[in-house]
């Protein structure tokens, strides 16, 4: 724990480093150093993280794909969404009460540490439910 | 075989130099039939274990990320970049200009690899089955669409706009862009891909009100926020709602989910505040209304009206259904535009087909009977949702597939040719496939003379010119 806060404190001076964490569709966790600044969307591109179908329409609000889930203390302190975002989070597949869109948040200091998941894939559940109909 | 060991086997070969093109290369090899979002989507996902070859109709590629999402909506189309990295795959390879069905059948897929899967959408639609539905001036929004996107097969509709209402009948997404492309100013329009013929005659049209009609109450409307919002915000335009269909909405309002609670509230908005008494141009939402007629004009030459039955709601929730009323009501016209579904087709007397659901018959993906066969997109789940719905469930298909490939339920032990051995059938039948890198000058001269014209892009509207462009 320590040496985690030492590294992210020598990176600090250097446009700031925040350590944050993705858990994609299958439940894999992918740690990344990110420059505040950035829209949780380019981190995901330049990171290439392993998050299928990620940002279709590179970010102009017209898809939900960048969708994210918050820890509730993190959604808390995030900038209020414009229309424009809600608009489209409401389109998104597996939405919650802490859900933004990736494209719209940019990673500030505070972050430092949090965890973002995508919707985890239903593949199980669907096959349960087709096997069932089909009897 | 283990999928994993043939997989990395493909990836050494790839290293030295390209899977493609050899007939000893093992590896299993998949064909996509359609080359819109559905196929580029599961293309994309089936990429990481098997070669991919995806046979697409026209010359060109995209499909209704093409011909069907609206011009002034480019950002929707971004998603072109990604397909233009996924055909640009080392292990991809897209094929235009090939018609699945007639030059080449699906037996002769199904036999030159190991699985096919079918993605080529809904290029029919649904039709109204009502009187007077074939005189001129009743177009289908599929038709209507096409025409100002410059899908070849329409580029001679020639919708005559001379009338000041047009009628548009369902209120999903589609029937929203085809009213906002009617009645947005022209300088909305004039820099986009739309074709230069459509914006000429959208430029003199005469059409100044737009009737969206429903054959539910508000609450099942079938659009999304976003394109009522574009509606509501459409410069010298006003709402022109009728309060007595919203009886009993505001007090639904409290039980809804988010979506349709702020989708709801919009549409209230608008009814309260209509909007600028000065706009030249109204648009309006008619609900509880199913067309039953197309009534012709004096000269019994062309529609100049539609009549509407009123309908009641019976039942609740998700099931909520019309029901006759035995009102009618009747509304001069004289442009009918009918945006009630897409539709699929059967491509090929192999393949299962369900006339009554206009789907491929198929179990996650599968299709019913036929192993080997798989289906992803519109044809498979029916012709409704956005792009991501598309591609969740493209992705959805592919892992099926691998699944299927993993537990050994298609046999990767025997070679199979793949484009090869289409591509000479191909040429024995005088086809002339279009390539991606040929695509890709089709694409240049487009943008080149949408530049002279001050637009994203001039679309070719002719198959032949497009060949021709593709040398």
């Amino acid at each position: 724990m320590s040496s985690v806060c030492l590294s992210v404190c020598v990176l600090s001076s250097s446009g700031s480093k925040v350590l944050v964490h993705f858990v994609n569709q299958s439940g894999v966790k992918s740690s990344v150093f990110v420059t505040e600044g950035e829209t949780l969307l380019d981190v995901v591109i330049k990171k290439n993280l392993d998050i299928s179908g990620f940002g279709a329409c590179e970010g102009t609000l017209a898809c939900s794909t960048c969708h994210l889930i918050f820890e509730e203390s993190v959604y808390d302190k995030l900038e209020p969404m414009v229309d424009e975002e809600v608009d489209m989070l409401d389109l998104a597949y597996g939405l919650t009460k802490t859900s933004r869109l990736g494209c719209q948040v940019t990673v500030e200091r505070w972050m430092d540490g949090m965890t973002v998941h995508v919707p985890q894939e239903i593949k199980d559940q669907r096959g349960k439910q087709e096997a069932v109909r089909s009897k | 075989m283990k999928i994993h060991g043939l997989s990395s086997a493909s990836r050494c070969l790839a290293a030295e130099g390209g899977v493609r093109g050899l007939s000893s290369s093992s590896g299993p090899r998949v064909c996509i039939v359609g080359g819109g979002p559905a196929g580029f989507y599961t293309a994309q996902q089936l990429l990481k274990d098997a070669a991919v070859d995806i046979y697409e109709r026209l010359p060109v590629p995209f499909g209704l990320v093409r011909f069907g999402v609206a011009p002034d909506h480019p950002e929707v189309k971004n998603v072109i970049n990604t397909f233009t990295q996924t055909a640009q795959h080392e292990r991809c390879s897209f094929h235009g200009n090939v018609n699945v069905g007639k030059d080449v059948t699906i037996d002769e897929l199904r036999q030159a690899y190991h699985a096919v899967v079918l993605s080529y959408g809904a290029e029919g639609n649904r039709s109204m089955g009502i009187p007077g539905e074939d005189l001129p001036g009743v177009f289908s929004a599929k038709d209507f669409v096409g025409w100002y996107n410059g899908l070849p097969s329409n580029k001679e509709l020639h919708p005559d706009l001379s009338f000041e209402t047009a009628v548009i009948l369902g209120q999903g997404n589609v029937a929203l862009d085809v009213a906002r492309i009617l009645l947005a100013p022209v300088e909305m329009l004039k820099e986009t891909d739309i074709t230069q013929n459509a914006l000429e005659a959208l430029a003199g049209s005469k059409v100044r009100r737009v009737l969206i009609v429903g054959r539910r109450g508000p609450l099942q409307i079938a659009c999304t926020i976003k394109e009522l919002r574009e509606m509501v915000n459409l410069p010298n335009t006003r709402a022109d709602m009728l309060p007595a269909d919203f009886e009993g909405i505001a007090e639904a309002l409290k039980d809804l989910p988010r979506p349709r609670k702020r989708l709801t509230e919009l549409m209230m908005k608008a009814v309260k505040e209509g909007g600028d008494d000065k706009a030249e141009k109204c648009w309006g939402l008619r609900f509880f209304r199913s067309p039953v007629e197309v009534l012709a004009g004096a000269d019994e030459k062309r529609a100049a009206g539609i009549r509407l039955a009123l309908n009641k709601l019976e039942g609740s929730g998700e099931s909520v259904r019309a029901e006759v009323t035995g009102q009618l009501e009747d509304v001069d016209c004289g442009l009918i535009i009918s945006s009630i579904g897409y539709k699929s087709i059967p491509i090929d007397p192999a393949v299962p087909f369900d006339p009554r659901r206009a789907i491929v018959p198929n179990e996650m993906g599968r299709v019913q009977d036929t192993a080997g066969l798989y289906c992803s997109g519109w044809v498979k789940r029916g012709p409704t949702g956005v792009i991501a719905t598309t591609m969740n469930d493209s992705f959805d298909t592919a892992r099926v597939l691998i699944q299927d490939m993993e537990a050994g339920k298609l046999d990767l032990s025997v070679n199979k040719p793949g484009a090869q051995a289409i591509t000479a059938l191909l040429q024995t039948r005088g086809v002339r496939m279009v390539l991606f890198s040929q695509w890709e000058k089709i694409n240049a001269e487009e943008e080149k003379r949408g530049k002279s014209l001050g637009k994203a892009r001039e679309k070719l509207l002719d198959v032949d010119e497009m060949l021709c462009r593709a040398k």
